[in-house]
C-alpha cells in the first residue's frame, strides 16, 4: 500500500473502552504509527471536530473505525458522514457490531428509561419534570440544542451498510494488532464480514472437556458466578456456570474462563449464526440435565442477549 | 435461479371442497421462481405425475412442488416421480394442503384457501433452497431381539431363527411360555393349552438360533434400524443358572412362602421357586425379598461354623442342592448383570395382564369366592392350586351354582372403553369345560352383548347353550357375600325386563385385559407412542399392522391390543417376516436427511455428543485438533445437533437453517409489521 493510510475513529455511545483497546497496543502502536494518519479521532485522542470530517471529500478516508452503538442523533448523524467519507467502514467492539451492554436498554422503552433517570433516582432532583428536549431557549435569546434521544438502541449496520464487524468488549488488544495489520495489509474478508479466526471460545480454551480428552456431560445444576469456586481445570459450563464460551468467536484467547468467570458473549456469534441469543439458549437449553433447571436460569434475556439484543430477531420491547 | 413447478391436487373433494384450487394455482404463478403452477384432480394417479415428469423432461422445470396430501403416504410416490422424470429426487417438497389445511378448516373457505397459500408460498421458498442429495444405505447386523416370550413371541423368534437369524428373546419371568402357560384348555378347539404350548418351548428353549434372556428386561434402545443396540439386564437370580438342573430339591427344601403369581395368588410358592412345572428354562430363581436368610446365610457372606461339628452351617436350600447351583457365599451383585446386543430389527410383544378384582366394589372382591375368568383357568389347570378339582377357594367345596359376570372393566367408560374381545369365548369355554364334566352344576352367564366373531365360534357358543348353560343378558348391579360363603347376584333381565336375583357359591368375573405392566416405559425406551388405551400403536391399522412409527421395530400379540392366540400367533409370524425383511436384505436405505459437521467450523466444544440419541456423535481428531463427526449410519436425522450446535457447524441436510427461514418467512410475511424473522 504506498503512502499512509488515512483512519478515522469515532467514539459513539460506548464507554471508550474500544479506544483504550487501540491504545494498549503500546509498543506495537509505536510500529504501526509511521504507517497511519489519523484524521479524525473524537471524541478522545484528536482535536478535529465534526465540521472538519464533514468537510472532507467522500471516500477520502482509508479505514473508518466506529465504536459504540446509535442511540442519539448525533451518533446516527456522525455514522452516516462517516460511512460517506470512509471506503472501509468497520464496527469496532460489541456495541457497534451487536448493539452492547447499552443495547440492554432495549428491554425498556424510552418513557420508562426517562422515568427512571430523571424521576425515580434518589438523587434526582426535577421539581419541574424536565425530560432532555432537542431545542431549548435559555434567557429568551440563546437557543441550545441536544441530539436526539432515539426509542431504541440500533448496532451500526441497522443505520449504515458496514463493511467488517469486530466484536469483544473492548476487542483484546493482541485481537487488535491482528485486525489492524490485517486491514493495513488489504488481508480482509469479502465485506459484511467479522473479523475473527471464527471459531468459538472453546476452540482454544483450557478447561474444554474434549482437548482434556474427558467427554462432556449434562449440565446438573445452574450456579451463579459468586456461588462456590468452579474446580480446578473444568469446563465452567459443565459445572453450571453458564459459559457462553461455545456460542462466542474466541478471539480474546478464552481470557475470562481462565481467570474462572465464564464467558459473557461479548465476542459476538460464529460466522453464520444468525441470532446469537437464539443458537446460545439453543445450546444450553440441550446441555441441561433436566428441564426443570431452565427456571433457575435468572433473567434468560439478559444473560444470553446481554451484548446483542439490539441485533436480534427480538430486538426491543415493542410495548 | 431455479424454475420450479408447482402441482395443486383436488385430491377429489378432499381439497377442492374446502380451497379454492384455482386461485391457489393463480398465486403460485406469481411466486419468486415459479415458472408453471397446474392443478389436477388426483395429483398421485399416473396422469397427475406425468404431468411432473413431461413438465421435467421438457426442461421446462428443475424444482417441483406438490400442494396435496401427507408427505407421509405421498412422498416417497412423487419423489419417485420427480426421478424419473430426470431429476435429483430430492428436488421436490410438499405442501399438505389437506390434513393440514381443508380438512381442519372444512367450513372456512376464505381462510383455507389462504391458508393453501401460504403452505404453497412457504414450500417454494424451500424448494428453491433445496440441494441435491444421494440416497444412502447401511448395513444391517443379521440378528432381531423378541421382546416377551408369550406365544406370539415364542412364534415370532422361531420364525425368525428357522430363517437363519439369530434371536435374542427377552422375557422378563423366570420362564417363558406367558399368559397361555396358565391356560387350562383354549377356544375353539377345546386343546390342552399346555399340551400344544410345550413342545414349542421346548423348540425355543432347544433352537441354536435363539438365545433365551428369561429373567431379562429391556433396560435402553440406542441406533436405528439395521443397527440397534440395547441394553439388557439379566436380573440376579442368586442361583447359579449354569449348574442349576432344575430338579426342585431346594424348592422342597425352602421354608419361606410367598404368594404364586403364576397361580394367580390362590396358593403359595416358595422364596426360591421354578415358575412352573413345564418351565423352560426349568431353573431355580431366589425372590431376594421373600428370601428369609435361613442359618443366617445372607448372600455373599461366609458361613458360620458349627462349634462342635466344625462344619459350616448352611441354609436349607444349599444343603439342598446337589450341584452346588445354590452358594450363598457369592457376592452376587443384586443388580444383575448388563447384556449388550446388537440387532437389526426388534420385535415388541410383551402380552398383556388382566385386570384384577379390587377395582371393582360393586362385586364383592373380598369374598375369595368371587374370582377372576384367570384364576378360574388355575383352577381348572392340572398344574393349578387344587390340582385341576373344582373346588371353591373359600372351603375347597364343589360350587353347585356358578355365576360368571362379562365386560367387567371392558366397554365401560370408568375403566376401559374397549371391548377385551376374547371373554365371551373364554367364559363360555370355561363353562363348557365345567359342564361337560359336572353337568349339575348350574351356570349362569350375565353378558352385555354376547361376541363371538371368529371362525368356529358362533357354532362353539351354540353349542353351549345347548349343553344347558344359562344366558342372561343385562349387567349385574351386585354381588353381596351371604352366610355359609354363599354368594347373592342381583342383575336385571333386559329382555324380560324384570330385576333378577341368583345365589351363586362362586362368581367368575371376566375381567378386562390391559397392556403388560411398563409398556409405556417401554415404549418410551424404543421410540414408540401408545394409545389412550396404553396399547403400542402399530403403523397404519389396516395397511402396517404390525409396523410401528419407528423402522426396524414390530409389535405382535396383546402389546398392540386385546386378541385371541390364534390371531396373535398370525400376528407374530406376520411380524417375523416384516422384521426378516430388513436382514435378509442385507442392508437398509436411509434417506439421505442426516446430519453433516462442517470441520472447518466446528470448535469442538462437544456441546452437541451427549445430545444425539443415536450416539452417532464423536470427537475425532483432526488437524490436532478434536473436533466432531457424525457417524453416518448411525445418523437418523433427528436434527437435535443441528439445532444446539453453537458455532452452526452442523447441518441437517434437507432442513438447513437457511430453508427454514425461508419457509418462516413466506409463512410470516404480512404478519406483524416489523421485519420479519
Amino acid at each position: 500500500m504506498a503512502g499512509k493510510l488515512t483512519l478515522a475513529y469515532f467514539l459513539s455511545g460506548g464507554c471508550g473502552g474500544c479506544d483504550m483497546a487501540i491504545v494498549d497496543l503500546s509498543e506495537t502502536l509505536v510500529d504501526v504509527l509511521p504507517r497511519l494518519e489519523v484524521v479524525f479521532w473524537a471524541p478522545t485522542v484528536a482535536d478535529v471536530k465534526y465540521k472538519e470530517l464533514e468537510a472532507m471529500p467522500d471516500k477520502s478516508i482509508d479505514v473508518g473505525l466506529y465504536s459504540g452503538m446509535v442511540r442519539l442523533g448525533e451518533q446516527e448523524h456522525i455514522a452516516k458522514v462517516m460511512r460517506a467519507k470512509c471506503k472501509v467502514l468497520v464496527a469496532w467492539g460489541a456495541c457497534a457490531a451487536l448493539g452492547g451492554i447499552p443495547g440492554m436498554g432495549n428491554m425498556h422503552t424510552r418513557e420508562e428509561i426517562f422515568k427512571t433517570a430523571y424521576f425515580d433516582t434518589y438523587s434526582t432532583d426535577n421539581p419541574d419534570g424536565i425530560t432532555p428536549q432537542t431545542r431549548c431557549v435559555v434567557d429568551g435569546k440563546y437557543e441550545l440544542t441536544l441530539p436526539e434521544f432515539y426509542e431504541y438502541v440500533r448496532p451500526l449496520h441497522h443505520v449504515v451498510d458496514v463493511d467488517y464487524f469486530v466484536g469483544g468488549c473492548p476487542p483484546h488488544h493482541s485481537f487488535v494488532a491482528e485486525a489492524i495489520s490485517a486491514v493495513l495489509e488489504g488481508k480482509l474478508p469479502p465485506p459484511g464480514s467479522w473479523i475473527t479466526g471464527g471459531k468459538a471460545v472453546c476452540d482454544i480454551c483450557r478447561r474444554n472437556p474434549a482437548l482434556r480428552g474427558e467427554e462432556r456431560e449434562p449440565i446438573t445444576a445452574v450456579k451463579r458466578t459468586i456461588e462456590g469456586v468452579p474446580a480446578e481445570g473444568k469446563c465452567l459450563l459443565q459445572e453450571g456456570y453458564l459459559c457462553l464460551g461455545p456460542v462466542t468467536q474466541g478471539d480474546c484467547k478464552a481470557l475470562c474462563p481462565k481467570v474462572n468467570i465464564p464467558c459473557r458473549g461479548c465476542g459476538g456469534p460464529i460466522p453464520g449464526v444468525k441470532d446469537f441469543g437464539l443458537r446460545a439458549i439453543g445450546a444450553i437449553a440441550a446441555s441441561l440435565a433436566n428441564e426443570e433447571l431452565v427456571d433457575q436460569i435468572p433473567s434468560p434475556v439478559k444473560l444470553f442477549y446481554r451484548y446483542s439484543l439490539p441485533a436480534s430477531m427480538l430486538g426491543r420491547k415493542v410495548k | 435461479m431455479s424454475r420450479i413447478g408447482v402441482y395443486v391436487c383436488h385430491c377429489g373433494e378432499n381439497i377442492a371442497g374446502a380451497v379454492d384450487v384455482e386461485e391457489v394455482r393463480k398465486y403460485a404463478e406469481t411466486l419468486p421462481g415459479v415458472v408453471v403452477a397446474r392443478d389436477y384432480l388426483f395429483m398421485c394417479s399416473d396422469p397427475g405425475q406425468e404431468l411432473i415428469k413431461q413438465d421435467i423432461r421438457d426442461g421446462l422445470v428443475d424444482r417441483v412442488v406438490v400442494a396435496a396430501c401427507t408427505p407421509r403416504t405421498h412422498e416417497p410416490i412423487f419423489r419417485k416421480a420427480v426421478e424419473n422424470g430426470g431429476l435429483n429426487k430430492y428436488f421436490f417438497e410438499m405442501a399438505n394442503i389437506r390434513d393440514q389445511d381443508s380438512w381442519p378448516h372444512w367450513h372456512d373457505r376464505e381462510g383455507a384457501t389462504a391458508k393453501a397459500k401460504k403452505l404453497v408460498a412457504s414450500a417454494v421458498a424451500k424448494v428453491a433452497l433445496l440441494e441435491p442429495l444421494e440416497d444412502r444405505y447401511v448395513d444391517v447386523t443379521r440378528s432381531s431381539l423378541v421382546i416377551g416370550g408369550g406365544v406370539a413371541g415364542m412364534f415370532a423368534a422361531l420364525d425368525l431363527a428357522n430363517m437363519g437369524y439369530k434371536v435374542y428373546l427377552v422375557e422378563k419371568n423366570p420362564s417363558i411360555g406367558g399368559n397361555m402357560a396358565k391356560l387350562d384348555k383354549t377356544f375353539p378347539t377345546n386343546d390342552c393349552s399346555a399340551c400344544i404350548l410345550t413342545p414349542i418351548m421346548v423348540q425355543v428353549g432347544t433352537h441354536p438360533n435363539i438365545e433365551l434372556l428369561t429373567y431379562s428386561e429391556v433396560e435402553s434402545v440406542e441406533g436405528s434400524i439395521g443397527n440397534f443396540k440395547v441394553k439388557v439386564r439379566k436380573k440376579q437370580t442368586y442361583v447359579d443358572w449354569d449348574r442349576c438342573t432344575g430338579c426342585g430339591d431346594c424348592v422342597e427344601a425352602c421354608p419361606a412362602r410367598v404368594p404364586n403369581e403364576f397361580n394367580e395368588g390362590m396358593d403359595k410358592r416358595k422364596a426360591i421357586y421354578i415358575e412352573f412345572p413345564q418351565a423352560v428354562p426349568k431353573r431355580a430363581v431366589l425372590d431376594i425379598e421373600h428370601c428369609i436368610n435361613c442359618a443366617k446365610r445372607a448372600i455373599g457372606t461366609e458361613p458360620r461354623i458349627h462349634s462342635k461339628t466344625g462344619e459350616p452351617i448352611l441354609a436349607p436350600c444349599e444343603k439342598a442342592c446337589k450341584t452346588g447351583a445354590c452358594d450363598r457365599s457369592k457376592p452376587y451383585n443384586p443388580d444383575g448383570e448388563i447384556m449388550e446386543l446388537s440387532v437389526g430389527t426388534i420385535i415388541v410383544a410383551t402380552g398383556y395382564k388382566v385386570m384384577d378384582k379390587t377395582p371393582f366394589k360393586e362385586y364383592s372382591p373380598q369374598s375369595p369366592n368371587v374370582i377372576t375368568a384367570m384364576q378360574l383357568e388355575r383352577i381348572l389347570s392340572a398344574t393349578g392350586p387344587t390340582e385341576g378339582e373344582l373346588r371353591r377357594p373359600s372351603d375347597g367345596e364343589k360350587p353347585r351354582t356358578i355365576v360368571f359376570i362379562s365386560c367387567v372393566g371392558s366397554r365401560d367408560k370408568n375403566h376401559h372403553t374397549y371391548c377385551s374381545k376374547v371373554c365371551c369365548m373364554y367364559m363360555l369355554k370355561e363353562a363348557r369345560l365345567i359342564k361337560e364334566k359336572y353337568p349339575n352344576i348350574n351356570i349362569y352367564i350375565f353378558f352385555i352383548d354376547v361376541r363371538t366373531a371368529g371362525k368356529d365360534f358362533e357354532e362353539y357358543y351354540n353349542y353351549c347353550r345347548g349343553l344347558g348353560i344359562k344366558m342372561i343378558r343385562g349387567r349385574v348391579g351386585a354381588v353381596d357375600e351371604l352366610a355359609g360363603d354363599r354368594l347373592r347376584v342381583r342383575a336385571y333381565d333386559v329382555d324380560l325386563g324384570v330385576p333378577v336375583e341368583l345365589e351363586a357359591d362362586l362368581v367368575v368375573l371376566a375381567t378386562a385385559i390391559e397392556p403388560a405392566p411398563g409398556l409405556e416405559e417401554l415404549g418410551r425406551k424404543l421410540g414408540i407412542t401408545c394409545g389412550s388405551e396404553g396399547f403400542m400403536k402399530e403403523l397404519h391399522t389396516k395397511l402396517y399392522p404390525v409396523e410401528t412409527p419407528v423402522k426396524g421395530i414390530y409389535i405382535a400379540g396383546c402389546a398392540q391390543g386385546p386378541k385371541d392366540i390364534p390371531e396373535s400367533v398370525s400376528q407374530a409370524r406376520a411380524a417375523s417376516s416384516a422384521a426378516a425383511v430388513p436382514l435378509a436384505m442385507g442392508r437398509v436405505l436411509v434417506e439421505p436427511l442426516i446430519s453433516e459437521v462442517d470441520q472447518e467450523k466446528c470448535s469442538g466444544c462437544g456441546i452437541c455428543v451427549p445430545l444425539c440419541p443415536y450416539l452417532a456423535i464423536s470427537m475425532v481428531e483432526y488437524r490436532e485438533k478434536p473436533l466432531s463427526r457424525i457417524n453416518e449410519a448411525l445418523c437418523a436425522g433427528c436434527g437435535v445437533c443441528a439445532a444446539a450446535c453453537p458455532s452452526g457447524a452442523i447441518t441437517l441436510h434437507g432442513y438447513t437453517s437457511a430453508q427454514i427461514h425461508a419457509q418462516i418467512e413466506a409463512l410470516t410475511a404480512g404478519i406483524g409489521g416489523g421485519a420479519n424473522v
